[in-house]
């Protein structure tokens, strides 16, 4: 069904008593030509696009817990592609681009809101390296400028530019098409485009083992819920790849660690954009709940607990409260960890594997949400061509081999 | 936080100690002569287990000792801890 203003009106009329299901939960059938293990943002957009763009329908997307239920529904929801390295620029601003008209495409409204992301600096370095960004960003065509602290003020104003505080703002990066989508929207409404177009989604189904010919090919995908036979099978399991790529006997250059984020109680309007300081670790914005959005760091150790320490939030809150001082008042609602898998480089893999058949897309560590469309995008035309898609192809395996890293831990946007 | 048993100073908060990753990870006697897909596997490659996991940490701001841990990566519980060179204790059932 799709959803008008029409809609909107005839089920108001019959008290939204009427309204369909977004998407089938069909048993899994016994032959698929594609499997996707795992039901998040971007194992749903990989699904959907195989559908669209190379008319493969018959998918499953197999998910353990409840769709969007991992980092998907766990994360800060920032959007923005102001990365260094001309590879991730062109990955993260396809991603951007798809932002711009995913509502209209999808008919559902992700709620994407490019209301900027201002990274701040608080020393001459973080100027240097933001402004280096800058520089890389407009030559490759991405919007990035430069604001002094006055500027910085003037576009957030709840900020402290205070010169006696610890860490003074000394300036400031502004990606204006940067900012935030409703991340639950983003799941939803892949999984019901998705679903419309046949592909199944089957949650409450653990995948068990990868059964491979005697050519060493992909045969099959067990699961809680039986055998499930295909050739190919796409692994988006984000912090647990490691441990579903150890079925097929791959082992991965991931760590897991958990990330933190937190929430206040809901108040009126009073923050304009999205706010980061990788220097301080303070990331912050407002949903349009009313709650500020907080992201904390990771722990220091591997860890798949999706909980976390207090001490890495509280040294978070340390951060917010210098920068925003009026938000020192405020309660925290609730706090919660997610299992990121994280790469020597901080930057994804996409693209197949050593074991014929069998496709990853992991590896995107404290920040996939951000790439969700444009993951799934070019993980699906690899699966389809069964040869990386050009966007995706310097994020292969096998750079771990040749040494061909796209090193965006130093000297990245990224918090690590 | 975790009190980590430091098999040299005791049980110390976990702001003391600095993480080193997986153990027993050896480097290869001659790197010239490993092929390049080796070499990775010895850089990169890690078992990232969901379960017990042995570990490199370093007392950094106390004895500044590396030493070894067996940790459980879903209940961070650490069964154990020994000295670099130790035998690796078996996983707790």
């Amino acid at each position: 069904m799709k959803f008008s203003a029409f809609s909107l009106v005839r089920n108001a009329l019959t008290g939204n008593t009427a309204w369909p299901e977004q998407w089938r939960s069909p048993p899994p059938r016994n032959t698929y030509d594609v499997v996707i293990v795992g039901a998040g943002g971007h194992g749903l957009a990989t699904a959907y696009y195989l559908a669209k763009e190379h008319g493969i329908r018959r998918v499953a997307v197999i998910e353990r817990g409840w769709l969007g239920g991992g980092n998907t529904g766990r994360n800060t929801t920032i959007i923005r592609s102001n990365y260094l390295w001309n590879e991730s620029a062109a990955l993260y601003e396809h991603a951007v681009k798809l932002w711009e008209t995913l509502a209209r495409e999808l008919n559902y409204n992700v709620m994407y809101s490019p209301r900027g992301v201002m990274m701040l600096a608080h020393n001459v370095h973080d100027e240097q390296v933001l402004k280096r960004h800058i520089h890389a960003n407009r030559l490759n065509g991405i919007d990035n400028e430069w604001l002094t602290p006055e500027q910085a003020k003037a576009f957030c104003a709840p900020l402290n530019i205070g010169r006696d505080i610890r860490y003074p703002v000394t300036g400031a990066a502004l990606q204006r098409r940067g900012g935030t989508a409703r991340h639950d929207a983003v799941a939803w409404g892949f999984a019901r485009a998705a679903s419309a177009m046949g592909v199944d989604i089957i949650q409450n189904c653990e995948v068990t083992g990868i059964t491979r010919d005697p050519h060493g090919r992909v045969r099959a995908v067990e699961t809680s819920l039986g055998r499930v036979a295909t050739r190919k099978v796409g692994v988006v399991a984000a912090g647990h790849t490691s441990v579903v790529m150890a079925m097929a006997a791959v082992r991965m250059p991931l760590e897991s660690y958990p990330l933190q984020a937190l929430v206040s109680e809901p108040v009126k309007p009073c923050f304009p954009c999205v706010v980061m300081s990788n220097t301080i670790h303070a990331y912050i914005s407002q949903s349009d709940k009313g709650e500020l959005v907080i992201g904390a760091g990771t722990d220091a150790y591997t860890s798949y607990s999706q909980t976390g320490g207090l001490h890495i939030s509280a040294h978070t809150l340390d951060a917010i409260c210098e920068l925003f001082p009026h938000f020192r008042r405020m309660r925290m609602l609730r706090n919660w960890g997610g299992i990121v898998d994280v790469t020597p480089d901080r930057s994804p893999i996409v693209g197949k594997t050593p074991v014929a058949g069998l496709y990853v897309n992991c590896g995107w560590g404290t920040g996939g949400f951000k790439a969700t469309p444009g993951s799934g995008n070019v993980f699906a035309a690899t699966i389809a061509r069964d040869e990386p898609h050009p966007i995706a192809a310097p994020f292969s395996l096998d750079r771990f081999r040749t040494g061909r890293l796209i090193d965006e831990a130093a000297a990245a946007a990224v918090a690590h | 936080m975790l009190l980590i048993p430091c098999p040299y100073c005791g049980e110390r908060p976990e702001n003391e100690f600095r993480y080193g990753g997986e153990a027993h990870i050896a480097r290869p006697d001659d790197p010239a002569a490993v092929s390049d897909a080796a070499w990775g596997a010895f850089l990169y490659e890690r078992t990232n287990p969901k379960g017990w996991h042995r570990e490199r940490w370093r007392h950094v701001h106390g004895c500044g000792k590396f030493f070894n841990a067996v940790r459980h990566t879903v209940t961070d519980r650490i069964a154990a801890t020994y000295k670099v060179g130790e035998i690796a204790p078996e996983f707790p059932r």
